[in-house]
């Protein structure tokens, strides 16, 4: 269509609309109140991709985004299908993930008179979305779609709702796909610092003796891996990462340290709170990252990098804010930032790194138990140097996969982190695969969560998709298992799982399935797995009472960490 | 201590609601909002009055700003500005006490909208501390029935943050001050 306006139907807009701004794929699910939609698909060059059910939706368009930072896309009707996107959207918001959701709506005339299936999706989700729309005539679905496509992606990125009533997807109206453009007078995503405050951050690091990068998820979203490697180097100032910063600097880099936090490593932790300089690049302090927030880094001067002024001073008390995009901001200070060595403090760091006691897992001996350690580690050994991509779910296994599997690329490892939304990992890497359909993918689901979102399967075998499902099968919900053990007396209440047969469950889906219950099976299996040319699924059985270590109790100092106790589950490092 | 901010939003539906329900969220207190129309059509005018110190005032203040359909916040505690409240107040007065009111009423130079056998109606603009102070001189009296606006607020001077409004639209720039330095 060239320029100028057509008559369409809202329904015919919204796919134009999509299509013209770059979307490739929807996920979905159909209803009457966005039948009309659905419809219109037939004009559209846009991939359906139907889902089991619209969480799988809404987590599918998140781990889309997450894999390529582009804006997600999902579908539903009315009611229901409106509310089961829900807990998907908390998911994105929190981890300030881009996408998109389109909801159906019960016809304008019957808006508020509680008609068949007409849930006010819009007020439900005012507080888990960035913002929404709800549309009512045709002549609004360009503009909202523009917007809301503009939204979700700039400035700090979030999911954006928007609800279409069926008579606005029925109407007709003049389409101007530029007379659309986005027009937002209150919203100004591009901030920048002042002058002052970045000759006072460079003063501040020219000063430190001991600093640390904490490297938040922000990086990614800003596109600033590169500039934060160079900046760490030319300063050499040691890397903590954050969950959600895994992989976008590479976990192989001199300078990383690893992930700090509630599960980090001690070395990393004590670092942290030895630091007379905290530089938090793109991360926003949560509760699992900070400890006790009394005795959290107290010697340390804190500058905070942050696209949110919102995120200033809201956890930790910061000496020193930069608002703006991470990438831009370092752009500025790269070129001023004096080069250091800072050998003494690096000698400190690898000093506390020996006495956690370091070892290499693969060394061990095989006592006949398999432990999700060894399983995760041999998943990275094996696809190490491939573009993988790792997508867990929440739980033991989750942070297992953050200490034992080592990434090296941007995007290559999807979790849920600030929700911690259980059912999160098979749909989310859905999404990812389809997003990049040329990388390798690998669900890392404990036996709990899997279940939680397990009919995704049927969308895996309906399009085909080359996901490999690695089933971490504890008999537990395990992360929960450890708590009972840790702060109430081994009291398993509701822990235990009677689970199905994984493998004949896959086989029911036309998944090929193997199940791993020793040590020298995991190597030959993943192997074995990555050489299918569909889908696989494997159940490792692993140790049950296995315990995550080491952990930060809730409430006590990020330094005052429970470390392992068994050597068979040290942290491992490289040959 | 008390905060007043005049928040100008884009005259859409759903953004009061949308500004009540982050202030639910994020678990700040309202002790009182106004809102209504401003000499542009398309833009409202809130003014919120909450109790917060002062860092709690700029994370609210950073919060307004993340929605979407709000133009400008600005923080006028402490600002030379003029703060208003209107009360109707129905106050008990008998033959003996009718002339009391009266008087106290010119007094504070509140208008008088209705008098009826056992009670004076009356209305008075204010300071907030002018209303307290004005209802508790009638409470003897008997106060039947008590309705307050909340404050409404402009900064006194020429100057209207709306005609800015183009030039410094979202938060204003970085200032510099000595500990933080950050744009709200
Ligand atoms: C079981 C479990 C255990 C966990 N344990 C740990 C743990 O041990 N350690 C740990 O680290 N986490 C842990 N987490 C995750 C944790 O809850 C948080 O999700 C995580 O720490 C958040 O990381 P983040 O701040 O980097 O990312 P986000 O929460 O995504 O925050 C990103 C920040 O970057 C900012 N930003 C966005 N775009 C830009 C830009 N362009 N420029 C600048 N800034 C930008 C945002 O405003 C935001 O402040 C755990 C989660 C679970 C479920
Ligand atoms: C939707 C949801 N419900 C409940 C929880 C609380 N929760 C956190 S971890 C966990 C156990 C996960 O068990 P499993 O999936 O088997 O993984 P494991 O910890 O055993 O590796 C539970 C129930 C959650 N995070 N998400
Ligand atoms: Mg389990």
């Amino acid at each position: 269509m060239g320029s100028g306006s057509t008559a369409l139907t809202g329904a015919r807009i919204l796919w134009e609309c999509l299509e013209r701004e770059g979307v490739k794929t929807v996920f979905g699910y159909p209803g009457g109140a966005i039948l009309p939609a659905y419809d219109a698909l037939q004009h559209s060059s846009i991939r359906h991709i139907l889902v089991r059910h619209e969480q799988g939706a809404s987590h599918m368009a998140d781990g889309y985004a997450r894999a390529t930072g582009s804006v997600g896309v999902a579908v539903a009707t009315s009611g229901p299908g409106a509310t089961n996107l829900v807990t998907g959207i908390a998911t994105a918001m929190m981890d300030s993930s881009p996408i998109l959701c389109i909801t159906g709506q019960v016809g304008s005339k019957l808006l508020g008179s509680d008609a068949f299936q007409e849930t006010d999706i819009t007020g439900v989700t005012l507080p888990i979305t960035k913002h929404n729309y709800l549309v009512t005539r045709a002549e609004e679905v360009a503009p909202a779609v523009r917007e809301a496509l503009y939204l979700a992606k700039s400035g700090r990125p979030g999911p954006v709702l928007i609800d279409i009533t069926k008579d606005a997807q029925q109407g007709t109206c003049a389409f101007d796909f530029e007379a659309a453009a986005p027009k937002m007078r209150g919203y100004r995503p591009d901030l920048s610092p002042a002058k002052a405050a970045y000759d006072k951050a460079l003063a501040m690091i020219a000063a430190a003796k001991k600093p640390v990068i904490l490297a938040g998820h922000g990086i990614a979203i800003s596109g600033a891996e590169r500039e934060v490697q160079a900046f760490a180097e030319r300063a050499c100032i040691p890397i903590a990462m954050t969950l959600l910063g895994l992989g976008h600097i590479s976990a192989s880099h001199v300078l990383n340290m690893g992930m700090m936090g509630m599960h980090g490593e001690a070395w990393v932790n004590k670092a942290i709170q030895e630091a007379d300089l905290l530089l938090a690049f793109g991360m926003r302090f949560d509760d699992r990252v900070t400890g006790n927030l009394k005795s959290y880094a107290p010697n340390a001067k804190k500058i905070h990098i942050d696209i949110d002024p919102a995120e200033v001073n809201k956890n930790v008390k910061i000496d020193l804010a930069l608002m703006g995009d991470l990438r831009n901001i370092l752009l500025e200070l790269l070129p001023r930032v004096e080069p250091a060595s800072r050998g003494e403090w690096i000698e400190q760091i690898h000093k506390l790194k020996g006495d956690t006691a370091v070892r290499d897992i693969q060394n061990l001996p095989d006592n006949g138990h398999l432990y999700a350690a060894h399983v995760i580690n041999d998943l990275w050994r094996e696809t190490r140097g491939s573009d993988a991509i790792v997508v867990t779910d929440v739980g033991q296994h989750q942070m297992w996969e953050a200490q034992y599997y080592k990434h090296d690329h941007p995007r290559s490892l999807i979790t849920s982190g600030g929700l911690g939304t259980m059912g999160f990992a098979l749909p989310a890497a859905i999404g990812a695969k389809v997003a990049r359909p040329d990388a390798e993918v690998w669900v890392v689901v404990g036996d709990g969560g899997f279940q939680m979102t397990m009919a995704e399967m049927a969308t895996i075998a309906q399009e085909n998709l080359k996901v490999n499902i690695a089933i971490i099968n504890n008999g537990y919900l395990g992360m929960v298992r450890q708590w009972q053990e840790f702060f109430y007396e081994r009291n398993y209440e509701a822990t235990p799982l009677l689970n199905p047969n994984f493998a004949m469950l896959a086989q029911a889906y036309g998944i090929k399935s193997h199940v791993v219950k020793h040590r020298s099976d995991v190597v030959p299996t993943v192997r074995a797995a990555r050489a299918h040319e569909g889908p696989v699924l494997i159940d490792f059985q692993v140790e049950q009472e296995d315990t995550v270590y080491p952990m930060v109790a809730a409430g006590a100092a990020l330094h005052e960490m429970i470390r392992r106790p068994n050597p068979i589950v040290e942290t491992a490092e490289d040959e | 201590m008390f905060h007043t901010f005049v928040v100008y939003v884009e005259n859409k539906p759903g953004v009061l609601s949308r500004v009540v329900s982050l202030f639910r969220r994020r678990a700040f207190n309202i002790d009182s909002l106004t809102v209504g129309r401003t000499e542009k059509d398309d833009v409202s005018r809130m003014t919120i009055v909450t109790e917060a110190d002062p860092d709690q005032a700029r994370r609210i203040v950073a919060n307004i700003y993340k929605l979407v359909n709000v133009l400008l916040v600005d923080d006028i505690t402490g600002q030379p500005a003029l703060l208003r409240d209107l009360a109707l107040i129905k106050v008990g007065a008998t033959q003996e006490t009718r002339s009391q009111v009266l008087d106290l009423a010119a007094v504070f130079k509140a208008r008088v909208l209705d008098i009826a056998s056992e009670s004076i109606t009356v209305e008075l603009t204010g300071g907030e501390e002018k209303v307290d102070r004005f209802l508790e001189l009638l409470s003897p009296y008997g106060l039947l029935e008590v309705v307050r606006t909340g404050i409404v607020a402009m900064r006194r001077g020429a100057k209207s943050p709306l005609v800015a409004l183009k030039a410094e639209l979202g938060p204003a720039p970085a200032e510099e001050s000595d500990s933080v330095s950050h744009s709200v």
